[in-house]
């Protein structure tokens, strides 16, 4: 057996296309991220550190957006997590029947492109017409309406709240797997022992749920760090760059052609994804072994 | 008594959850049909006369005859190919396990949670010459897929016995024989999880094109709808036809394909 069986050039094909159009780009960003590179001039050079510095250094209006895009993957990461357990628990525990009808239509949304539920929460999210308002205001909760993506205190909430919707029922059918898992002798053996409903929650699902949730919270992670299309339909980054997040700023330096910065950037967000890539696949391998 | 009130407040739980993750797709198709009028307000009435039009309008105004092949072409050419080089490699990377190959795996993999530097990639698309061309952006979606491709494909032959290759090999087949005659068939299931999630995925893909596709001729569903609604944004009627005929097709392979999108999403997430 061995190589003449299982000759290497059947692997190259994917080997090529993902070193030179993926790996090489990232190489070459490490490069670039020292230099001045710019659509202005053909002349590329050295500069050191100083497309860093720019970006971290305080008071010029980097430091914000590494904080939002923080701020959206934590947030989302807690609230998907949260209602996608309690989704998937209820699904598989508390409902009897309908429960895989619920399951097709909760997952639905994490099949349409992005940037379509973008511009459908555009809008939803309308302060003046937008559903979202016209039922508040319908149901006499009218104070609760708010100017969602307009506000600078309410657009991020309303970005955050748009993806969980959308990305909810990804997790929930994830973490509905591994529930359905667990063996069902656990559970009886609680019952006899007198223990059901919160407490087998507490004690068997969560317990054993761990290395799933393990998983779904790095798919969150990485998913949350690159948001790009809803942020950039929904906002731009406004109002004013209060929505900003890491990959909408690449894309504003790269359209203004300061292509040194931009790629410095990716080089940042590279360095911070590939520790977190690190955990993914471990956490995989331990999930798989276990 | 306890336990029947408890019942109907989960089967209300799940309707009302339901409710609120179906409202905005219901939202667009309902509006798709209604008088600029009347879709002002993105409303949940239904309209007084059903405006059929409103597609045939869309259709020809935002060149969607155009920007649906382009579409089609990209997703089913780039998942060909991105699904059979990653069949191909995943295969011997799982049966021979030399600590190169293992080595090998595990970069490509990685490739899962690496985000892509688009403005580096502009430039190996320009020396490359397929920066602005349909070969180009059809390429790098297969590459795009590739990672998650192996990471699924590679569990996958893990679990088909190796008496069949033994059996191949004694019998004097050569490696690509084997491949295509013995491993290829039984592959089918993966493959076509992996395929469906890479028609959805380059499907609704956006940022690709929208970095390296100048040209309007060039444009997928995706593009071609964010165009048309910086165009016509005071017309919710125009743009939600628009988006009804975008998600369409995602939905219909959505139902029809279930299984085999929840077998995908849930492999390496939970063992089994």
């Amino acid at each position: 057996m061995g190589n003449k069986a299982y000759p290497f050039y059947f692997v190259s094909g994917a080997l090529f296309l993902y070193l030179l159009f993926y790996v090489l780009p990232s190489v070459m960003g490490f490069f670039y991220a020292f230099t001045d590179w710019n659509s202005f001039s053909s002349a590329v050079n050295f500069v050191g550190l100083a497309n860093f510095n720019l970006i971290f250094s305080a008071g010029r209006g980097y430091l914000p957006f590494l904080k939002n895009t923080i701020v959206f993957t934590v947030a989302t990461i807690v609230l998907k997590t949260v209602i996608a357990l309690g989704l998937a628990v209820l699904l598989t525990r508390g409902l009897k029947h309908l429960a895989h009808f619920h399951r097709v239509i909760m997952y639905l949304p994490a099949v349409l492109p992005m940037l379509v539920v973008s511009l459908i929460f555009k809008s939803i999210l309308n302060p003046a017409t937008g559903l979202l308002n016209t039922s508040l205001r319908a149901a006499g909760l009218g104070f609760l309406a708010q100017k969602w993506l307009v506000d600078v205190r309410w657009a991020m909430p309303s970005i955050i709240g748009v993806d969980t919707w959308r990305g909810v029922g990804y997790i929930m059918v994830i973490l509905i797997a591994g529930i359905q898992a667990i063996p069902r002798d656990y559970y009886e053996a609680a019952a006899i022992d007198g223990a059901s409903g919160w407490r087998a929650f507490l004690h068997i699902t969560l317990p054993l749920l761990m290395p799933v949730l393990t998983v779904t919270t790095v798919l969150n992670l990485l998913h949350g760090l690159k948001v790009f299309d809803i942020v950039f339909v929904l906002t731009n980054g406004g109002p004013g760059r209060a929505t900003d997040t890491v990959y909408t700023v690449i894309f504003d330096e790269f359209s203004k052609g300061r292509y040194g910065v931009a790629t410095a950037l990716s080089s940042v967000l590279f360095l911070i994804m590939i520790g977190l890539g690190y955990l993914v696949i471990r956490s995989m391998h331990r999930s798989e072994a276990g | 008594m306890k336990r029947t009130l408890r019942g109907l407040l989960y089967h209300a739980i799940a309707l009302v959850v339901s409710l609120i993750m179906f409202t905005p797709v219901y939202l667009v198709f309902v509006n798709a049909l209604k008088t600029k009028a009347e879709a002002s307000s993105m409303g949940v009435e239904l309209p007084a006369v059903p405006q059929w039009q409103n597609f045939a309008t869309v259709i020809e105004r935002g060149k969607l005859v155009t920007a649906f092949g382009n579409s089609l072409l990209y997703a089913v050419v780039a998942t060909l190919i991105g699904t059979s080089l990653a069949a191909l490699a995943a295969y011997v990377l799982s049966r021979h396990r030399t600590r190169f190959n293992r080595f090998i795996y595990f970069l490509i993999i990685a490739g899962i949670a690496m985000p892509t530097n688009f403005v580096t990639l502009t430039k190996v698309m320009q020396l490359t010459h397929l920066i602005n061309t349909q070969v180009g952006i059809i390429i790098l979606y297969a590459a795009s897929q590739i990672p998650f491709n192996v990471f699924l494909i590679y569990a996958f032959v893990e679990t088909l016995p190796r008496e069949l290759d033994e059996a191949a090999i004694i019998d004097g087949c050569s490696p690509l024989r084997l491949f295509f005659y013995v491993i290829y068939p039984l592959l089918t299931p993966v493959l076509v999880t992996a395929g469906v999630l890479n028609l959805l995925g380059i499907w609704n893909e956006f940022l690709l094109p929208l970095y390296y596709l100048n040209r309007s001729t060039y444009w997928p569903m995706t593009l071609a709808v964010y165009n048309f609604f910086g165009q016509f944004q005071s017309d919710w009627s125009l743009v939600s036809a628009d988006v009804v005929l975008t998600i369409l097709p995602v939905i219909v392979i959505y139902l029809m394909a279930q299984r085999f999108i929840l077998a995908g999403m849930t492999t390496g997430a939970v063992k089994g």
